[in-house]
Protein backbone atom coordinates (compact mmCIF):
# COMPACT_ATOMS: atom_id res chain seq x y z
CA UNK A 1 0.00 0.00 0.00
CA UNK A 2 2.92 2.47 1.09
CA UNK A 3 5.25 0.99 -1.96
CA UNK A 4 7.77 -0.17 0.49
CA UNK A 5 8.15 3.36 1.83
CA UNK A 6 6.02 2.76 5.05
CA UNK A 7 9.66 1.73 7.07
CA UNK A 8 11.48 4.58 5.66
CA UNK A 9 8.16 6.94 7.15
CA UNK A 10 8.67 5.03 10.42
CA UNK A 11 12.21 6.00 10.78
CA UNK A 12 11.08 9.63 9.82
CA UNK A 13 8.49 9.46 13.21
CA UNK A 14 11.94 8.17 15.41
CA UNK A 15 13.91 11.23 14.15
CA UNK A 16 10.54 13.02 14.98
CA UNK A 17 9.97 11.71 18.39
CA UNK A 18 13.53 12.30 19.34
CA UNK A 19 13.96 15.98 18.16
CA UNK A 20 10.76 16.19 20.24
CA UNK A 21 12.19 15.04 23.35
CA UNK A 22 15.50 16.22 22.94
CA UNK A 23 13.89 20.11 22.27
CA UNK A 24 12.09 19.11 25.55
CA UNK A 25 14.82 18.83 27.46
CA UNK A 26 16.63 21.79 26.43
CA UNK A 27 13.35 23.66 27.03
CA UNK A 28 12.90 22.17 30.81
CA UNK A 29 16.34 23.72 31.24
CA UNK A 30 15.75 27.07 29.63
CA UNK A 31 11.98 26.93 31.28
CA UNK A 32 13.55 26.43 35.14
CA UNK A 33 16.51 29.13 34.46
CA UNK A 34 13.84 31.68 32.88
CA UNK A 35 11.18 30.98 35.51
CA UNK A 36 14.02 31.32 38.73
CA UNK A 37 15.59 34.14 36.99
CA UNK A 38 11.81 35.79 36.66
CA UNK A 39 11.46 35.49 40.62
CA UNK A 40 14.73 36.25 41.79
CA UNK A 41 15.95 39.46 43.55
CA UNK A 42 18.42 40.67 40.95
CA UNK A 43 16.59 43.20 38.66
CA UNK A 44 18.77 43.00 35.44
CA UNK A 45 18.23 38.94 36.11
CA UNK A 46 14.27 39.80 36.10
CA UNK A 47 14.48 42.03 33.11
CA UNK A 48 16.67 39.18 30.72
CA UNK A 49 13.96 36.96 31.57
CA UNK A 50 11.05 39.35 30.71
CA UNK A 51 12.75 40.17 27.55
CA UNK A 52 13.49 37.01 26.88
CA UNK A 53 9.40 35.20 27.18
CA UNK A 54 7.98 38.61 25.70
CA UNK A 55 9.77 38.18 22.47
CA UNK A 56 10.36 34.50 21.99
CA UNK A 57 6.13 34.81 22.14
CA UNK A 58 5.77 37.24 19.90
CA UNK A 59 7.86 35.87 16.72
CA UNK A 60 6.95 32.60 15.02
CA UNK A 61 9.01 29.66 15.23
CA UNK A 62 9.90 29.49 11.82
CA UNK A 63 11.41 32.44 11.56
CA UNK A 64 13.08 32.06 14.86
CA UNK A 65 13.98 28.67 12.86
CA UNK A 66 15.26 30.55 9.60
CA UNK A 67 16.96 32.85 11.72
CA UNK A 68 19.25 30.23 13.66
CA UNK A 69 19.96 27.87 11.05
CA UNK A 70 20.89 30.53 8.12
CA UNK A 71 22.27 33.18 10.36
CA UNK A 72 24.01 30.37 13.05
CA UNK A 73 25.68 28.92 9.66
CA UNK A 74 26.56 32.34 8.72
CA UNK A 75 28.00 33.14 12.49
CA UNK A 76 29.99 29.62 12.66
CA UNK A 77 31.48 29.89 9.30
CA UNK A 78 32.93 33.30 10.75
CA UNK A 79 33.99 31.65 14.09
CA UNK A 80 35.78 28.57 11.85
CA UNK A 81 37.60 30.98 8.93
CA UNK A 82 38.66 33.20 12.04
CA UNK A 83 39.73 30.27 14.04
CA UNK A 84 41.49 28.89 10.57
CA UNK A 85 39.50 25.72 11.29
CA UNK A 86 37.88 23.65 8.63
CA UNK A 87 34.67 24.02 7.77
CA UNK A 88 31.67 23.07 10.12
CA UNK A 89 27.76 22.27 9.19
CA UNK A 90 25.20 23.30 11.11
CA UNK A 91 22.80 20.60 10.55
CA UNK A 92 19.08 21.21 10.63
CA UNK A 93 19.00 18.73 13.73
CA UNK A 94 21.00 21.13 15.84
CA UNK A 95 19.19 23.86 14.65
CA UNK A 96 15.87 22.48 15.23
CA UNK A 97 16.52 21.16 18.83
CA UNK A 98 17.97 24.95 19.83
CA UNK A 99 15.34 26.48 18.31
CA UNK A 100 12.12 24.84 19.54
CA UNK A 101 13.71 23.97 22.60
CA UNK A 102 14.31 28.06 23.21
CA UNK A 103 11.25 28.50 22.35
CA UNK A 104 9.40 26.97 24.50
CA UNK A 105 11.58 27.25 27.27
CA UNK A 106 9.78 30.74 27.13
CA UNK A 107 6.06 28.93 27.67
CA UNK A 108 7.47 26.67 30.17
CA UNK A 109 9.49 29.95 32.52
CA UNK A 110 5.83 31.49 32.50
CA UNK A 111 4.16 28.01 33.63
CA UNK A 112 7.45 27.24 36.21
CA UNK A 113 7.01 30.61 37.61
CA UNK A 114 3.59 30.36 38.52
CA UNK A 115 3.81 26.70 39.48
CA UNK A 116 6.64 28.22 42.12
CA UNK A 117 3.89 30.84 43.42
CA UNK A 118 1.82 28.27 43.75
CA UNK A 119 3.85 26.54 46.75
CA UNK A 120 2.91 27.63 50.04
CA UNK A 121 5.46 30.04 51.41
CA UNK A 122 4.44 28.50 54.96
CA UNK A 123 5.95 25.49 53.95
CA UNK A 124 9.13 26.85 53.01
CA UNK A 125 9.22 28.08 56.32
CA UNK A 126 8.85 24.83 57.98
CA UNK A 127 11.44 23.39 55.68
CA UNK A 128 14.19 25.87 56.74
CA UNK A 129 12.92 25.86 60.60
CA UNK A 130 14.14 21.79 60.30
CA UNK A 131 17.20 22.93 59.40
CA UNK A 132 17.19 21.88 55.99
CA UNK A 133 19.83 23.94 53.63
CA UNK A 134 18.30 25.39 50.64
CA UNK A 135 18.98 23.03 48.29
CA UNK A 136 17.03 20.61 50.01
CA UNK A 137 14.09 22.75 50.57
CA UNK A 138 13.85 23.22 47.04
CA UNK A 139 14.43 19.54 46.02
CA UNK A 140 11.90 18.01 48.89
CA UNK A 141 9.42 20.53 49.31
CA UNK A 142 9.34 22.88 46.51
CA UNK A 143 9.74 21.14 43.18
CA UNK A 144 8.02 18.31 43.78
CA UNK A 145 4.59 20.53 44.57
CA UNK A 146 5.56 22.55 41.93
CA UNK A 147 5.77 19.85 39.34
CA UNK A 148 1.73 19.41 40.51
CA UNK A 149 0.60 22.63 38.95
CA UNK A 150 2.93 22.65 36.86
CA UNK A 151 1.88 19.74 34.92
CA UNK A 152 -1.37 20.94 32.99
CA UNK A 153 0.79 23.78 31.34
CA UNK A 154 3.91 21.46 30.77
CA UNK A 155 1.64 18.84 29.19
CA UNK A 156 -0.49 21.38 26.68
CA UNK A 157 3.30 22.79 25.43
CA UNK A 158 4.41 19.62 25.33
CA UNK A 159 1.76 19.08 22.71
CA UNK A 160 2.27 22.24 20.63
CA UNK A 161 5.68 21.57 20.99
CA UNK A 162 5.60 18.13 19.44
CA UNK A 163 3.48 19.23 16.33
CA UNK A 164 6.01 22.44 15.86
CA UNK A 165 8.32 19.56 15.04
CA UNK A 166 6.78 19.23 11.69
CA UNK A 167 8.22 22.71 10.71
CA UNK A 168 12.09 21.69 11.28
CA UNK A 169 11.19 19.62 7.55
CA UNK A 170 11.18 22.98 6.04
CA UNK A 171 15.08 23.91 6.69
CA UNK A 172 15.48 19.93 5.27
CA UNK A 173 15.62 18.00 8.27
CA UNK A 174 14.33 14.25 6.99
CA UNK A 175 11.92 13.83 9.59
CA UNK A 176 8.55 12.59 8.52
CA UNK A 177 6.87 15.11 7.06
CA UNK A 178 9.81 15.90 4.50
CA UNK A 179 10.24 12.27 4.13
CA UNK A 180 6.53 11.74 3.63
CA UNK A 181 7.11 14.36 0.47
CA UNK A 182 9.46 12.74 -0.68
CA UNK A 183 7.84 9.91 -1.08
CA UNK A 184 4.32 11.56 -2.47
CA UNK A 185 6.58 13.50 -5.23
CA UNK A 186 7.92 9.88 -6.31
CA UNK A 187 5.13 7.73 -5.91
CA UNK A 188 2.73 10.45 -7.36
CA UNK A 189 0.61 9.60 -4.05
CA UNK A 190 1.10 12.93 -1.81
CA UNK A 191 -2.16 12.98 -0.42
CA UNK A 192 -1.64 9.03 0.89
CA UNK A 193 1.51 9.87 2.65
CA UNK A 194 0.71 12.76 3.74
CA UNK A 195 -2.91 11.18 5.55
CA UNK A 196 0.39 8.99 7.25
CA UNK A 197 2.03 11.49 8.67
CA UNK A 198 -1.44 12.84 10.34
CA UNK A 199 -1.87 9.34 11.22
CA UNK A 200 1.58 8.91 13.30
CA UNK A 201 0.95 12.45 15.00
CA UNK A 202 -2.22 11.33 15.81
CA UNK A 203 -1.01 8.44 17.42
CA UNK A 204 1.71 10.79 19.00
CA UNK A 205 -0.53 13.82 20.34
CA UNK A 206 -3.20 10.86 21.83
CA UNK A 207 -0.98 8.71 23.62
CA UNK A 208 1.11 11.79 25.06
CA UNK A 209 -2.61 13.19 26.68
CA UNK A 210 -3.46 9.99 28.02
CA UNK A 211 -0.37 9.64 29.35
CA UNK A 212 -0.42 13.34 30.84
CA UNK A 213 -3.93 12.54 32.71
CA UNK A 214 -2.39 9.83 34.35
CA UNK A 215 0.32 11.74 35.14
CA UNK A 216 -1.65 14.33 36.57
CA UNK A 217 -3.81 12.13 38.14
CA UNK A 218 -0.91 10.62 40.24
CA UNK A 219 1.05 13.94 41.08
CA UNK A 220 -2.41 15.05 42.62
CA UNK A 221 -3.02 12.24 44.70
CA UNK A 222 -4.32 13.73 48.20
CA UNK A 223 -5.96 16.55 46.50
CA UNK A 224 -9.43 16.81 46.28
CA UNK A 225 -11.02 18.35 43.40
CA UNK A 226 -13.51 21.52 44.19
CA UNK A 227 -16.79 20.00 44.06
CA UNK A 228 -20.28 21.87 42.86
CA UNK B 1 24.39 44.55 10.48
CA UNK B 2 23.42 46.39 7.03
CA UNK B 3 20.29 48.38 7.21
CA UNK B 4 20.14 49.16 3.29
CA UNK B 5 19.37 45.56 2.89
CA UNK B 6 15.87 46.54 4.94
CA UNK B 7 15.46 49.98 3.56
CA UNK B 8 16.08 48.57 0.12
CA UNK B 9 13.43 45.64 0.58
CA UNK B 10 10.26 47.71 2.17
CA UNK B 11 8.18 47.02 -0.58
CA UNK B 12 8.54 43.50 -0.23
CA UNK B 13 8.07 43.21 3.26
CA UNK B 14 4.83 45.33 2.98
CA UNK B 15 3.58 43.18 0.37
CA UNK B 16 4.10 40.43 2.61
CA UNK B 17 3.09 42.01 5.57
CA UNK B 18 -0.44 42.45 3.76
CA UNK B 19 -0.96 38.85 2.67
CA UNK B 20 0.01 37.84 6.37
CA UNK B 21 -2.73 40.17 8.03
CA UNK B 22 -5.39 39.31 4.55
CA UNK B 23 -4.85 35.58 5.78
CA UNK B 24 -5.21 36.07 9.79
CA UNK B 25 -8.28 38.01 9.66
CA UNK B 26 -10.06 36.18 6.90
CA UNK B 27 -9.22 32.82 8.60
CA UNK B 28 -10.36 34.01 12.08
CA UNK B 29 -13.22 35.51 11.32
CA UNK B 30 -14.58 31.94 9.34
CA UNK B 31 -13.22 29.68 12.00
CA UNK B 32 -14.85 31.87 14.79
CA UNK B 33 -18.45 31.75 12.22
CA UNK B 34 -18.37 28.73 11.96
CA UNK B 35 -17.02 27.62 15.50
CA UNK B 36 -20.15 29.09 17.10
CA UNK B 37 -22.87 26.79 16.15
CA UNK B 38 -20.08 24.27 16.17
CA UNK B 39 -19.58 24.18 19.54
CA UNK B 40 -23.04 24.19 20.86
CA UNK B 41 -23.18 20.97 19.03
CA UNK B 42 -19.91 20.04 20.76
CA UNK B 43 -21.48 20.31 23.82
CA UNK B 44 -24.97 18.49 22.84
CA UNK B 45 -26.22 15.56 25.07
CA UNK B 46 -26.56 13.47 21.50
CA UNK B 47 -23.63 11.18 20.77
CA UNK B 48 -24.80 11.93 17.11
CA UNK B 49 -24.72 15.46 16.93
CA UNK B 50 -21.75 15.64 19.40
CA UNK B 51 -19.53 12.76 17.99
CA UNK B 52 -18.65 14.33 14.41
CA UNK B 53 -17.59 17.45 15.88
CA UNK B 54 -15.48 15.96 18.56
CA UNK B 55 -13.73 14.18 15.91
CA UNK B 56 -13.30 16.69 13.82
CA UNK B 57 -11.68 19.00 16.07
CA UNK B 58 -9.70 15.56 17.36
CA UNK B 59 -8.44 15.40 14.03
CA UNK B 60 -6.95 19.43 13.16
CA UNK B 61 -5.55 19.83 17.48
CA UNK B 62 -4.09 16.57 16.96
CA UNK B 63 -1.91 17.28 13.45
CA UNK B 64 0.47 19.93 12.82
CA UNK B 65 -0.99 22.97 10.84
CA UNK B 66 1.81 22.23 7.84
CA UNK B 67 0.76 18.92 7.47
CA UNK B 68 -2.83 19.73 7.45
CA UNK B 69 -1.60 22.35 4.59
CA UNK B 70 0.57 20.35 2.50
CA UNK B 71 -2.40 17.42 2.48
CA UNK B 72 -4.85 20.05 1.03
CA UNK B 73 -2.61 21.59 -1.24
CA UNK B 74 -0.31 18.99 -2.71
CA UNK B 75 -2.46 16.24 -1.22
CA UNK B 76 -5.55 16.83 -3.42
CA UNK B 77 -3.70 16.80 -6.68
CA UNK B 78 -3.61 12.66 -6.18
CA UNK B 79 -6.60 11.79 -7.62
CA UNK B 80 -7.58 11.35 -10.90
CA UNK B 81 -11.46 12.54 -10.17
CA UNK B 82 -10.16 16.14 -8.91
CA UNK B 83 -7.28 16.27 -11.83
CA UNK B 84 -10.57 15.54 -14.13
CA UNK B 85 -12.28 18.70 -12.58
CA UNK B 86 -9.15 21.20 -13.13
CA UNK B 87 -9.05 19.97 -16.63
CA UNK B 88 -12.49 20.84 -17.11
CA UNK B 89 -12.44 24.15 -15.67
CA UNK B 90 -14.48 23.46 -12.79
CA UNK B 91 -15.03 26.68 -11.23
CA UNK B 92 -14.88 25.39 -7.56
CA UNK B 93 -13.00 22.55 -7.71
CA UNK B 94 -10.22 24.46 -9.26
CA UNK B 95 -10.25 26.99 -6.34
CA UNK B 96 -7.73 23.88 -4.86
CA UNK B 97 -5.17 24.36 -7.04
CA UNK B 98 -4.68 28.04 -5.63
CA UNK B 99 -2.41 28.33 -2.95
CA UNK B 100 -3.99 31.07 -1.49
CA UNK B 101 -7.11 29.23 -1.23
CA UNK B 102 -5.79 25.77 0.32
CA UNK B 103 -3.61 27.99 2.68
CA UNK B 104 -7.04 30.10 3.58
CA UNK B 105 -8.77 26.68 4.40
CA UNK B 106 -6.22 24.91 6.03
CA UNK B 107 -5.95 27.91 8.09
CA UNK B 108 -10.10 28.38 9.11
CA UNK B 109 -10.71 24.81 9.40
CA UNK B 110 -7.32 24.41 11.99
CA UNK B 111 -8.48 27.79 14.02
CA UNK B 112 -11.86 26.85 13.73
CA UNK B 113 -11.07 23.23 15.53
CA UNK B 114 -9.38 25.40 18.68
CA UNK B 115 -11.92 27.68 19.14
CA UNK B 116 -14.63 25.32 19.09
CA UNK B 117 -12.98 23.63 22.21
CA UNK B 118 -11.95 27.34 23.55
CA UNK B 119 -15.92 28.07 23.51
CA UNK B 120 -17.10 24.58 24.22
CA UNK B 121 -15.32 25.04 27.54
CA UNK B 122 -16.14 28.53 27.80
CA UNK B 123 -20.41 27.47 27.62
CA UNK B 124 -19.71 24.07 30.05
CA UNK B 125 -18.34 27.29 32.55
CA UNK B 126 -21.56 29.37 32.48
CA UNK B 127 -23.37 29.71 36.10
CA UNK B 128 -26.02 26.63 36.08
CA UNK B 129 -28.14 29.64 37.25
CA UNK B 130 -28.11 31.67 34.64
CA UNK B 131 -30.17 28.91 32.57
CA UNK B 132 -32.31 28.37 35.31
CA UNK B 133 -33.44 31.74 35.26
CA UNK B 134 -33.53 31.72 31.60
CA UNK B 135 -35.54 28.44 31.90
CA UNK B 136 -37.81 30.02 34.85
CA UNK B 137 -38.95 33.18 32.44
CA UNK B 138 -40.07 30.82 30.10
CA UNK B 139 -37.89 31.42 27.65
CA UNK B 140 -37.62 28.40 24.72
CA UNK B 141 -34.36 26.37 24.34
CA UNK B 142 -33.36 28.68 20.90
CA UNK B 143 -34.15 31.87 22.96
CA UNK B 144 -32.17 30.86 26.05
CA UNK B 145 -29.15 29.70 23.58
CA UNK B 146 -29.25 33.31 21.94
CA UNK B 147 -29.68 35.99 24.28
CA UNK B 148 -28.27 33.85 27.86
CA UNK B 149 -25.92 30.73 27.15
CA UNK B 150 -24.08 32.66 24.20
CA UNK B 151 -23.23 36.18 25.15
CA UNK B 152 -22.20 34.65 28.67
CA UNK B 153 -20.01 31.83 27.14
CA UNK B 154 -18.01 34.09 24.70
CA UNK B 155 -17.31 36.84 27.12
CA UNK B 156 -16.02 34.52 28.97
CA UNK B 157 -13.95 32.89 25.99
CA UNK B 158 -11.94 36.05 25.30
CA UNK B 159 -8.91 35.52 27.22
CA UNK B 160 -8.20 32.49 25.88
CA UNK B 161 -9.60 33.40 22.35
CA UNK B 162 -6.85 36.11 22.30
CA UNK B 163 -4.34 33.07 22.42
CA UNK B 164 -5.87 31.44 19.77
CA UNK B 165 -5.30 34.72 17.22
CA UNK B 166 -2.02 35.08 18.62
CA UNK B 167 -0.97 31.64 17.85
CA UNK B 168 -2.41 31.81 14.32
CA UNK B 169 -0.98 35.27 13.77
CA UNK B 170 2.83 32.80 14.10
CA UNK B 171 1.35 29.80 12.52
CA UNK B 172 0.68 31.60 9.68
CA UNK B 173 3.87 32.03 8.87
CA UNK B 174 4.09 28.52 6.98
CA UNK B 175 2.52 29.95 4.16
CA UNK B 176 5.68 29.96 2.51
CA UNK B 177 5.17 26.44 2.54
CA UNK B 178 2.80 26.85 -0.35
CA UNK B 179 4.95 29.04 -2.72
CA UNK B 180 2.80 32.23 -0.82
CA UNK B 181 4.99 35.30 -0.56
CA UNK B 182 3.84 36.17 2.95
CA UNK B 183 5.73 38.18 5.32
CA UNK B 184 7.88 35.31 6.23
CA UNK B 185 8.09 34.45 2.84
CA UNK B 186 8.82 37.66 1.93
CA UNK B 187 12.13 37.36 4.64
CA UNK B 188 13.08 34.43 2.81
CA UNK B 189 13.54 36.22 -0.54
CA UNK B 190 15.17 39.18 0.51
CA UNK B 191 17.17 36.60 2.41
CA UNK B 192 18.49 34.62 -0.70
CA UNK B 193 19.05 37.64 -2.41
CA UNK B 194 21.14 39.29 -0.01
CA UNK B 195 22.01 36.88 1.88
CA UNK B 196 21.84 38.54 4.77
CA UNK B 197 20.17 36.08 7.05
CA UNK B 198 19.97 38.57 10.44
CA UNK B 199 18.85 41.46 8.67
CA UNK B 200 16.00 39.54 6.95
CA UNK B 201 14.74 37.74 9.44
CA UNK B 202 15.65 40.17 12.52
CA UNK B 203 13.29 42.85 10.42
CA UNK B 204 10.42 40.36 10.07
CA UNK B 205 10.57 39.12 13.75
CA UNK B 206 10.43 42.95 14.68
CA UNK B 207 7.40 43.45 12.53
CA UNK B 208 5.43 40.24 14.08
CA UNK B 209 6.62 41.38 17.80
CA UNK B 210 4.63 44.69 16.91
CA UNK B 211 1.89 42.86 15.63
CA UNK B 212 1.57 40.84 18.64
CA UNK B 213 1.67 43.78 21.25
CA UNK B 214 -1.11 45.16 19.00
CA UNK B 215 -3.25 42.22 19.35
CA UNK B 216 -2.57 41.94 23.07
CA UNK B 217 -3.53 45.69 23.31
CA UNK B 218 -6.71 45.64 21.43
CA UNK B 219 -7.70 42.14 23.53
CA UNK B 220 -7.07 43.90 26.90
CA UNK B 221 -9.60 46.36 25.53
CA UNK B 222 -12.19 44.04 24.76
CA UNK B 223 -11.66 42.57 27.89
CA UNK B 224 -12.36 45.49 29.62
CA UNK B 225 -15.79 46.34 27.83
CA UNK B 226 -17.45 43.14 27.88
CA UNK B 227 -15.72 41.19 30.96
CA UNK B 228 -16.07 44.34 33.18
CA UNK B 229 -18.76 43.19 35.07
CA UNK B 230 -16.52 39.61 36.24
CA UNK B 231 -13.75 42.01 36.86
CA UNK B 232 -15.47 43.00 40.82
CA UNK B 233 -15.97 39.07 41.72
CA UNK B 234 -12.16 38.52 40.89
CA UNK B 235 -11.05 41.87 42.86
CA UNK B 236 -13.00 40.51 45.93
CA UNK B 237 -11.30 36.94 45.85
CA UNK B 238 -7.81 38.06 45.11
CA UNK B 239 -6.16 37.60 48.24
CA UNK B 240 -5.77 40.41 50.78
Amino acid sequence: MFHGYLPTILGGAALTLELALLSLLFALVAGLAGASAKLSKSAPLRWTATVYTTVVRGVPDLVMMLLVFYGGQMLVNHVTEALDLGYFDLNPMVAGVLTIGFIFGAYFAETFRGAFLAVPKGQLEAGAAYGMTRWQVFARILFPQMLRHALPGLGNNWLVLLKSTAIVSMIGLSDMTWLADQAGRTTREPFLFYLLVCALYLVMTTASSWLLARLERRYSAGVRAAEL
Amino acid sequence: MDVSVVTESLDQYLAGLWLTLHLVTLSCAIGLAAAIPLAVARVSRSLVVRGPVAAYTWFFRGTPMLVQLLLIYYGLGQFPWMQAQWAAGHPVWSLFREPYFCALLAFALNTCAYTIEIVAGAIRNVPHGELEAAKAVGMSRFVMVRRILLPSALRRAIPAYSNEVILMLQGSSIASAVTLVDLTGAARNIYSKHFAPFEAFVFAGLIYLVLTFALVWLFQRAEKRWLAHLRAQELAKAPQ
